[in-house]
């Protein structure tokens, strides 16, 4: 048949350029279908904040502990990216918290047992998770055995494959600058200002060029108002972060500075003059953030990992290559653990054989599905992972501001969790259900 | 009304699973701009000599000529290479995707690396206005939120996106209420007068005799006979189905005491 012999289309259009009201009508009417994405974790997330500011009383909304948050959520938000691409698919690792583990030991016992430089060493990590993963992804794709059960032996595996790395020593210090700047440096005030701006910059620039390319093209898209909309709230939402994080984090009680030790372990422990900055760790997080974005919802990959977690059949039959998808997914999955197994042991400073172990794993998981992540495959976005590691990392820094008991964290964080879980299963059902 | 030179034609093909022999020098024609009904009883043979057409399987043996000549068809993307598109009775759409990214899953638009989605989506839009779809409100809709009808009308859209030249549908109308029923038959009918060959499986005799020019039916994995639509009744074609043989048509008694035994 000839597809140009009608140039005049005349389907009508649901997001007409109507301006800001229409736009605001029309997310409404996709909430109430079920496509709720990251709005619950970002409604809980604020809900979260607004509880603890007032609970807590002073401690708890503090530059330091903005600051702190970050650092301790970083490595959770980072395994948790690499989380989407698994859960996407509708498959689960649950090794992953044990890959960074083992990475990160690669890592140490390459910097300090055979005195690679860090370059190499860190190399030497990524592959590490990068063969993790693509052991995994061999055998659930091609041998079959579902995810659960190869991550669980995995789970189990990588800890001892980890131990016999790291010795009978017990830990293994890191001492090289770079590596321990990434979760312990800030930027200098201008850089965080500066990144903030290219940050805008380049967010307004895509967007706007995407909206005149379908105008030019004669197809509908959102209107100026819209985009306008988004850019500025963007602008103060991620200036407010920088201005905080830009401020003196030093506590000063009562005259007599209290000092906060943020260096490496041989630095002299005292006060560190100025205590300000974007911390490094931001920036990795960031171009995490681009780069897995533009991969899932700009390249046919992306959206074949899409179509694979939506419908295995349907994308066999596309001709979509199913299995190697999944490999790849599992792979870098694994390769994002490794990159938070760096984190972790940047943070600490050392590799034990706890890094990457204990709760590390499943508050990722948890951050993955708070964040809208869908457990059934399909659903979700490299974003959702870092709205969900905030909300854990809040939850798992405030709660201990207003308790002193341990065990009402986990509670909460396990509710929240299952809250995350029932909203998605739910939003699932909401969907099937409006056929229109 | 005589035929155009047909676009497919199957001579004497036979398939067998083991001992099972499904199909037997089975002949079958589909014709440009005409939609031939392939119709029979539950196991007659429908979905093998479909699959067999669409390189799922292959025959066993039997001439297979496309356009007038042999062409080779082992695999789905050989049959997708000369221009046959299936759409299958479950559809085969990813619920979380919307219009446009169903209709080009698996052959994306591409500039460089990145996904060309304002040609995808033009393409798209033009595809539907050349069948005349006036149902889907949004091409950017996700298919979750699409009625049946609707999602029917997006696989056969995908089906001819493609500058194909014979479209299989699967019993598209098996799941659908009268309304929609309707307007996939009509989207049927313009897809033959576009110029396209289609074949319709379908158990609805209604369906048949309101959009196709001619009925094919397959009796215990034989060709009873491919008649012109108008040349037959209904009740001829259930005989047909039921017994292989009504009156002067179908297949010759002898032959069908043999099948009967084996």
């Amino acid at each position: 048949m000839s597809a140009t012999q009608v140039t005049d289309v005349d389907i009508p259009e649901a997001g007409d350029t109507g301006g800001l009201g229409k736009a605001l009508r029309d997310y409404f009417i996709r909430v109430k279908g079920g496509e709720v994405g990251s709005l619950p974790a970002v409604a809980g997330l604020i809900v979260l904040i607004a509880l603890f500011s007032i609970l807590q009383g002073g401690t708890f909304f503090t530059a330091l502990n903005f600051a702190n948050l970050i650092n301790q959520g970083t490595a959770v938000i980072v395994l948790a990216m690499g989380l989407v691409f698994v859960l996407l698919l509708g498959e689960i690792d649950l090794s992953a918290g044990f890959a960074a583990g083992t990475a990160a030991a690669v890592l140490a016992v390459g910097l300090t047992k055979y005195g690679l430089p860090w370059p190499l060493a860190l190399i030497a990590c990524l592959l590490t998770g990068l063969v993790i993963g693509l052991i995994i992804g061999l055998l659930v794709a091609r041998l079959g055995i579902p995810s659960f059960v190869v991550t669980l032996a995995a789970f189990l595996g990588l800890q001892g494959v980890m131990l016999l790395i790291i010795g009978e020593g017990g830990t293994i210090g890191i001492q090289n600058d770079f590596l321990l700047a990434i979760m312990n440096r800030n930027m200098p005030v201008w850089t965080g200002w500066l990144l903030w701006l290219l940050v805008i910059l380049g967010y307004a620039f895509v967007t706007f060029r995407a909206i005149r390319a379908r105008k030019a093209a004669g197809l509908s898209g959102s209107s100026a108002s819209v985009w306008a909309a988004k850019v500025v709230s963007l602008a103060i939402l991620l200036g407010v972060g920088v201005y905080l994080l830009n401020g003196e984090r030093q506590i000063v009680r009562a005259g007599k500075q209290s000092c906060v030790i943020m260096g490496p372990p041989n630095e002299p422990v005292g006060c560190i003059p100025i205590l300000q900055g974007v911390p490094w760790a931001v920036l990795v997080v960031l171009l995490l953030l681009v780069g897995l974005t533009f991969l899932l919802s700009r390249t046919s990959f992306g959206r074949h990992v899409y179509a694979v977690g939506g419908n295995t059949e349907a994308a066999r039959r596309a001709g979509i290559k199913v299995s190697s998808i999944k490999i790849t997914c599992f792979m870098i999955c694994s390769t994002l653990a490794a990159v938070a197994g760096v984190l972790l042991a940047s943070r600490d400073n050392s590799v034990s054989p706890t890094t990457g172990g204990a709760q590390t794993l499943l508050f990722a998981v948890g951050a993955a599905v708070i964040g809208g992540t869908s457990l059934f495959g399909g659903r979700g976005r490299v974003v959702d992972a870092i709205v969900g590691g905030l909300v854990v990392a809040v939850i798992a820094n405030g709660l201990p501001l207003i308790t002193s008991q341990s065990g009402i964290q986990y509670v909460v964080t396990g509710g929240v969790l299952l809250v995350a879980a029932s909203v998605d299963a739910l939003s699932r059902r909401r969907s099937s259900a409006s056929g229109r | 009304m005589t035929n155009p030179a047909p676009i497919l034609e199957l001579r004497g093909v036979n398939k067998s699973f083991g001992a099972v022999h499904v199909l037997r020098g089975v002949d079958f024609n589909a014709y440009p701009g005409q939609v031939s009904a392939l119709v029979g009883d539950n196991g007659a043979g429908k979905s093998t000599l479909i699959k067999g057409v669409a390189g799922i399987h292959s025959f066993d043996s039997g001439e297979y000529l496309f356009e007038g000549s042999p062409a080779n068809v082992h695999a789905p993307r050989q049959a997708n290479a000369l221009g046959i598109e299936v759409v299958y009775q479950d559809l085969a759409l990813c619920d979380n995707l919307d219009v446009v990214h169903n209709m080009f899953l698996g052959r994306e638009e591409k500039q460089g690396v990145i996904l060309d989605e304002i040609t995808m989506e033009r393409r798209a839009k033009e595809t539907l206005a050349g069948l005349s779809v006036r149902t889907l409100k949004s091409v950017r809709q996700q298919v979750s939120s699409l009625s049946g009808g609707q999602r029917q009308t997006v696989a056969i859209a995908r089906a001819v996106l493609w500058n194909s030249k014979l479209v299989i549908l699967d019993e598209p109308t098996a799941a659908l209420g009268v309304a929609q029923t309707e307007q996939v038959l009509k989207l049927v009918r313009r897809l033959a007068d576009n110029g396209l060959a289609v074949i319709l499986i379908s158990h609805n005799m209604n369906d048949v005799f309101e959009v196709a020019d001619n009925i094919a039916c397959l009796y215990l994995g034989m060709m009873a006979a491919q008649v012109h639509t108008k040349d037959v009744t209904h009740g001829q074609v259930v005989e047909l189905i039921t017994s292989g043989r009504s009156g002067d048509i179908g297949l010759q008694p002898e032959i069908l005491a043999n099948g009967a035994v084996a």
